[in-house]
């Protein structure tokens, strides 16, 4: 199925979540939804038989450093060998993201990462943590935004060169 | 050789010095400890394999700190790892020596400049001996560190401070 | 599932045991690397494997938007699965080359699969001869890597490196192929065969692996798929998936190969000994390609596409490509006027693929767990980037 047709189908349900959907981005077209409806369009994504929507690829945050964070959701179906992608922003000061961990496992891992790196919340996630800092990095502290300082010392130990 | 003045010619008899025969000892016989962060552990195991074959030189891998007297730190040590580094290298009973494989290891390697998890080197935490420079070294340029801390062991010495002076009164 | 009980009784009577938590510490001689995994066992029976990763973190995404072009992010690249580096680099040319839309001459795309599928042959032969070390098998240890020096040497000769290369450019690729790499190459066709089937009569068919590997870890098709495993690991639960059929790219449309799957032939579907004979016959498959490929390659020039300045236009490119440990996928975010992206996610696959341990390895014993982490075949690298 082309990426109009799956937007056309999620149009039918979800008239109301959808922000934009853009189809002649470079290189790929993408529909942006709101964050609180994102974990029921990706239930029916995967669970309409003629989508099927069954393998997410890859879940990344984003920092767009006007003010937004998102987060990018590539998904790809086994069965009919399409993909889509799905895009959420959301402002710095409430970064709250539903979470989709029950729709698919492989989003456990890459939800704590955005979480680690951003600062993004995803509602509902079961072990919300830090996976690759340390655990007692400090709070608040998120590596991969556009406004981040490297720390002068982390337990004893001069970080810069 | 130089370490043992006389050899087994028709007496079994062998005349060297204290520091000569401990030395040599220890250089012969340097077990490894396992200790494979990153790529350069890659290039450690090949030097273990057979086509650089670093057991010809009395190097055996060790997997317990506590059975082993040398360290080579083949990899990027991380902030979170570090501590676990210092650890293990207090494990380690003495005499104790510690190769730095790579630049990682040496000095942050490529991520010495936006790295914000990585140590830039490992000699912040532990202290170093031999520095192998590479990215990563070659299992050749392994053996050449090897080679040198070999040396360095060689000129070790019991005798660590000078003697206090002896007064003799005149009479 | 497990063919071992845990039970919390002693045979007397209302004896209750606790549990106990061990650690596999970072430092371990069988973890693959630097890799937590806090287990909780009943006696010696696994009730929980908590893993603890991030021991490796090189910060590679934010080296990638703080670089001055996009050329300088490839020796990074390289350093994610050092293992198989060429798989990184060339997943990540492509995603740009499909962003900026160009086009590289035959020549490259040919040299770019002969030296991708060499890499295959070297990762997975790294992959078998730690798995026997870690059962405790050590002749294929120095066989596979008396295997793996032949095709260090052919690397070396064309681009200087044994490991770490920065060969595939944007564009083309460094150094054309010099021509002792055809004699070396036909020489290592000739033999590597042979010493293939040695391995397979020493480990592969030995009773003793079997009785280790068999029914030990098993992974359905269903939890693999949702929990987005890919590569011999869910080849081996029976999903014919290859990213080189399903979706090609460079030039793989034009040869003809097989794709092995887990069949269970000694035991369960899914379990840790067809991961393991899909990565022996996947080595097969590879050596195919590359005659086919030797065969056909045309005359032509390396250099002529490479860009003089890499600006891609306002846009974004997820692509991904099958390296030997599974699916990798660059996300890559660019804005349009400025020489250096904007943003790279690397979707590494042995990030994805060690998140489905603690499914797979409830109810079984300590030393299974030792089986099954190396058949899962993690590099750190990229586990933690």
């Amino acid at each position: 199925m082309q990426p109009t047709e799956i937007y056309e189908r999620i149009k039918e349900k979800f008239e109301d979540a959808i922000v934009e959907f853009k189809p002649d981005a470079i290189t790929e077209p993408y529909l942006e939804v709101k964050p609180d409806r994102i974990k029921d369009i990706c239930e029916f994504l995967r669970d309409e038989p003629e989508l099927a929507f069954d393998y997410l690829m890859c879940l990344s945050g984003v920092d767009y450093a006007n003010g937004t964070l998102g987060v990018v959701y590539h998904i790809y179906s086994m069965k009919h060998a399409h993909r889509f992608v799905l895009k959420v922003k959301v402002p710095v000061e409430n970064p709250v993201v539903k979470s989709v961990e029950s729709v698919w496992k492989s989003a456990n891992w890459h939800e704590r990462e955005a979480y680690d790196m951003f600062g993004i919340i995803f509602e509902g996630h079961p072990d919300l943590r830090r996976i690759l800092m340390p655990y007692d990095w400090p709070e608040g502290s998120y590596p991969l935004r556009k406004d981040f300082q490297v720390p002068e010392f982390y337990n004893g130990m001069k970080v810069p060169y | 050789m130089g370490l043992l003045d006389k050899r087994f010619e028709n007496e079994n008899i062998v005349i060297t010095t204290v520091e000569d025969v401990l030395n040599w000892a220890r250089l012969s016989s340097l077990w490894m400890m396992q200790f494979g962060l990153a790529c350069c552990a890659i290039e450690m195991m090949a030097a273990s394999a057979s086509h650089f074959d670093i057991m010809r030189f009395g190097i055996i891998p060790r997997s317990s700190p506590r059975q082993a007297d040398l360290m080579i730190v083949a990899g990027t040590v991380t902030l979170k790892m570090a501590s676990r580094v210092k650890r293990l290298y207090e494990q380690m009973p003495d005499p104790k020596y510690v190769i730095s494989m790579g630049s990682c290891a040496n000095c942050g390697g490529p991520y010495w400049e936006h790295g914000y998890h990585v140590l830039k080197g490992v000699d912040r935490v532990i202290p170093v001996d031999v520095y192998v420079p590479g990215c990563p070294p070659r299992p050749e340029a392994l053996l050449e560190g090897i080679i040198k801390l070999r040396e360095k062991i060689r000129r070790e010495s019991i005798v660590k401070k000078k003697l206090p002076p002896v007064y003799v009164e005149e009479k | 599932m497990a063919t071992y009980e845990i039970t919390t009784r002693s045979i007397r009577g209302d004896l209750k045991t606790d549990t106990m938590i061990l650690n596999m510490g970072p430092q371990h001689p069988s973890t693959h690397g630097v890799l937590r995994l806090e287990l909780v066992v009943d006696g010696e029976i696994i009730v929980d494997v908590i893993p603890h990763i991030g021991y490796l973190h090189r910060c590679f995404e934010k080296h990638a938007e703080q670089m001055t072009n996009y050329q300088q992010v490839i020796p990074y690249t390289d350093r994610m699965d050092y293992v198989a580096a060429m798989g990184n680099e060339l997943a990540y040319v492509l995603a740009v080359e499909k962003l900026m839309g160009l086009e590289v001459p035959e020549r490259v795309q040919y040299i770019r699969v002969i030296m991708a599928e060499l890499q295959r042959i070297a990762s997975h032969l790294l992959a078998i001869g730690t798995y026997g070390l870690d059962l405790g098998a050590f002749t294929p240890f120095l066989w596979c890597f008396r295997e793996r020096e032949k095709i260090l040497d052919m690397f070396e000769i064309t681009c200087g490196a044994r490991l770490l290369y920065n060969y595939i450019w944007i564009g083309g690729v460094s150094h054309d192929l010099p021509s002792e790499f055809g004699k070396k190459l036909k020489d290592f066709l000739k033999t590597f065969p042979k010493a293939l089937k040695e391995i397979n009569d020493l480990l592969t068919f030995n009773k003793i692996f079997i009785d280790r590997t068999a029914n030990v870890g098993v992974l359905p098709a269903d939890v693999a798929i949702n929990y987005g495993c890919s590569g011999p690991m869910l080849r081996g639960s029976g999903v014919k998936f290859d990213l080189r059929k399903n979706e090609p790219y460079l030039v793989y449309d034009r040869f003809e190969f097989d794709i092995p799957v887990g069949e269970g032939k000694m035991g369960t579907v899914g379990d840790c000994w067809d991961r393991y004979y899909v990565r022996v016959r996947e080595m097969e498959e590879s050596l195919k390609i590359i005659e086919q490929a030797w065969e056909q390659i045309p005359a032509g020039d390396v250099h002529s596409a490479i860009p003089r300045k890499v600006r891609p236009p306002q846009g974004e490119v997820y692509f991904r490509t099958e390296n030997p440990r599974g699916e990798i996928g660059f996300y890559i975010i660019s804005d349009g006027h400025s020489s250096s992206p904007f943003r790279v996610k690397a979707r590494a696959p042995s990030f994805v693929n060690l998140s489905v341990l603690p499914e797979i390895s409830k109810g079984y014993m300590i030393a299974d767990l030792v089986a099954i982490l190396g058949s899962v075949d993690i590099v750190l690298g990229e586990v933690d980037r």
